[in-house]
């Protein structure tokens, strides 16, 4: 069974819905860039970073990790088993990182200047590793992700109207780039597991410079360590999470033979994420905290005991990792933990140790997160079906 | 997934030949701060909350006139910052001392960028657009900036102030130690030049340290023994002394490690030279080679 278009109809009233979303970010983002960040955020210069650098930017790189951990499973490890879910993680992966860059260009202030970056070095500051790496990534994914369009359109490439004339041109470009990448792929496939493990662990590394304003439960040495081995972790759960959606909204079946040994890989790396947290807090001696009862220590608890401790020892048992609701709600924690995470170590967990703690996200905030969302969604949907990125069965394709 | 050996061992050679090149041992982190450096004394049993420093500063640095700059009673009510319009402010704060008629006695706080010795904000900056000068001021060039803030998160002091409200070329604000007078021969700051009680005095850092100290020896009762920013986050320009200790006056308590040094040295054990990335491409590659070995040799004898 080969991957293939699922070529069903597009316009669902779920699609309507994620429109509504997609204006109403879009007025949003038009607000922000005539009235300034200050119009439609509740950022202050106590508070510099917000929902959309711990949401958009953080929570989306560390859910875009299927990209890189199912390319080092199927086609490093030679686990060619898993081959079927490495095309949804890589589609994950290429709108995650998109979509973690158009965030960045609506957070940063001086947007034009993004590219500033590449000729004013500091190698000193660690947000610029993380920067370099994602940029460099997102082009790597990009090359990885040339075949599948090379696949649908090699030999059939036609433009409308005027466009027609490039037909030959575009046809001999794919045709070329997919000859050349499929000797060099390898390269990439390398590259961008090893950029992956530099920046998943560099994101934790970002508040190692504010000792003061990030709250103990959360602030320790190991934060990189931590960072990257929920990447790690959170990697598979997120590729069954969205094949799940997927599956079941195109009414497809479900990879369950495909699934429930990747349960126990997960069980295996969600297990040393656990171990090192709880590790953490015993040698640190921040377990203290634990018990204060405010909404920070309280969102420290959520994120440890439903968002990793749970999901784990679900995942032992036998009925979980063979049921597909059983998964599905193991995976959907794992990933509500991990992205949990990201907003406590990036919001919920600073503090800022002279003005009184006031932050939530302003509507024009969370309207800018939620369409972006929305449009990633909107691509998948749009991708899922015109490109060869999901096993269907044989009789729906044409 | 094709990997033929060829290609492997040319990639890896180079991979191979790069690790090889490293230095021994990681360096172990040292302090950049100037030798130098200049600095500012705040005698805060001197100020008496006249506000003239701010004037000042906004006519010096071309910002709007302070908030009602004659008030010196009222405007105290509220706890200000130093912001995108003001780099210093002055507060007022009672802390339970009396004077002779049991009336509560306040005490002045100016607040403005310390100038750290060993700046998060440097550090933290993902262009150099902050860099710490010979002179000891922490500047910052608008024109590498891009924006993202980090600077603000980075800050121990909540210092960094941003044009929230400008859409397109928003900077970054906060005190430039009047870098332009003070790297002049006799240049003063704004700030130090007109206060009328000498609670600020301006000078070499070294030369600050030694009168600050030598006043704590000579006034035991009057102050308490501690000296604000000898060794905060490793040391600052601004230095504060004071007869209330510094935590009441909303001066944080600080470690005196450099706030850098930690993701400083994570970043330059793990990445110089790019050592690690290239070692786990390496490892990867050799993986990735074995990996498809076996698949191959698997395939033939399927077909066989």
């Amino acid at each position: 069974m080969r991957a293939r278009p699922l070529n069903k109809k597009f316009w669902t009233p779920g699609v309507f819905v994620m429109l509504v979303f997609m204006i109403a970010g879009a007025i949003s983002i038009i607000a922000r860039f005539t009235g300034g960040i200050g119009y439609v955020t509740n950022l202050s210069n106590a508070r510099p970073w917000g929902l959309w650098v711990g949401v958009d930017v953080a929570t989306g790189v560390a859910l875009a990790a299927g990209g890189f951990t199912t390319a080092a499973l199927a086609h490093i490890l030679g686990k060619h088993l898993y081959e079927p879910i490495t095309r949804p993680a890589l589609l994950t992966a290429v709108l995650g990182y998109t979509f973690v860059v158009l965030g960045l260009l609506v957070d940063i202030g001086r947007s034009w200047a993004i590219w500033k970056p590449m000729v004013n070095w500091n190698t000193n500051s660690v947000l610029f590793e993380v920067a370099m790496c994602v940029m460099v990534y997102l082009n790597v994914l990009y090359i990885e992700f040339f075949p599948i369009i090379a696949e649908q359109f090699k030999g059939r490439v036609n433009l409308p109207g005027l466009l027609s004339a490039l037909n030959g041109l575009v046809d001999m470009i794919l045709k070329i780039g997919d000859a050349i990448l499929d000797k060099i792929m390898w390269i990439f496939i390398i590259l961008g597991v090893v950029l992956s493990c530099m920046h998943q662990s560099s994101l934790g590394s970002l508040m190692l410079v504010a000792p003061t304003k990030l709250h103990p439960l959360w602030y320790t040495p190991i934060l990189p360590l931590l960072f990257l081995t929920s990447a790690f972790a959170v990697g598979y759960p997120m590729v069954v999470v969205e094949t799940t959606i997927a599956t079941s909204s195109f009414k497809l079946d479900a990879e369950m033979n495909i699934l429930t040994p990747l349960t126990r890989v997960t069980i295996f790396l969600l297990g040393i994420y656990l171990l090192l947290k709880i590790g953490d807090m015993v040698v640190r001696g921040t377990y203290v905290y634990l018990f204060d009862g405010n909404y920070q220590t309280n969102s420290f608890v959520i994120e440890l005991l439903f968002g990793v401790i749970m999901p784990w020892v679900m995942l032992l048992f036998e009925r979980v990792r063979h049921s597909r609701t059983g998964i599905f709600t193991a995976a959907s924690l794992i990933v509500g933990g991990v992205a949990l995470n990201r907003i406590n170590v990036f919001i919920v967990g600073y503090q800022p140790p002279l003005s009184e703690n006031v932050y939530f996200p302003a509507p024009g905030e969370l309207m800018v997160t939620l369409g972006l969302i929305a449009t990633l969604m909107f691509i998948y949907r749009f991708a899922v079906t015109y490109l060869p990125v999901l096993q269907a069965p044989k009789e729906v394709s044409t | 997934m094709k990997l033929t050996r060829r290609h492997f061992f040319k990639f890896m050679g180079a991979a191979g030949a790069s690790v090889a090149a490293l230095p021994s041992s990681a360096s172990a982190w040292e302090s950049k701060a100037p030798p130098d450096p200049y600095g500012c004394l705040v005698d805060l049993t001197r100020c008496v909350g006249c506000r003239k420093c701010e004037e000042a500063c906004s006519e010096v640095n071309g910002l709007p006139t302070p908030e009602r700059p004659n008030c010196q009673c009222t405007i105290f009510e509220k706890k200000r910052r130093p912001d995108e319009k003001a780099f210093t402010v002055v507060n007022r704060y009672f802390t339970g001392k009396l004077d002779a008629f049991d009336n509560p006695l306040p005490t002045f706080v100016k607040v403005q960028c310390m100038h750290c010795q060993d700046p998060a904000c440097v550090s933290a900056c993902i262009v150099g657009a902050l860099t710490k000068d010979e002179t000891g001021t922490v500047r910052y060039d608008v024109s590498k900036c891009i924006g993202c803030r980090y600077c603000m998160v980075a800050c121990p002091f909540e210092i960094p102030a941003y044009e929230y409200h400008d859409p397109i070329t928003p900077r970054v604000m906060k005190c430039t130690f009047c870098y332009d007078r003070i790297s002049k021969d006799g240049g003063i700051p704004g700030c130090a030049t007109i206060c009328p009680t000498e609670a600020l005095t301006f000078g070499k850092r070294e030369t600050l340290l030694k009168v600050a100290n030598k006043k704590l020896k000579d006034n035991p009762g009057k102050y308490i023994q501690h000296v604000y920013g000898e060794r905060e986050v490793g040391g600052t320009s601004w230095l504060y002394i004071s007869a209330i200790p510094f935590d009441r006056l909303n001066l944080p308590v600080l470690p005196d490690t450099p706030s850098p040094k930690l993701s400083e040295t994570i970043q330059h054990s793990l990445f110089s030279y790019l050592w690690s990335p290239l070692a786990l491409f390496g490892v990867l590659g050799a993986v990735m080679s074995k990996s498809n070995k076996t698949a191959e040799k698997q395939q033939n004898k399927g077909g066989a």
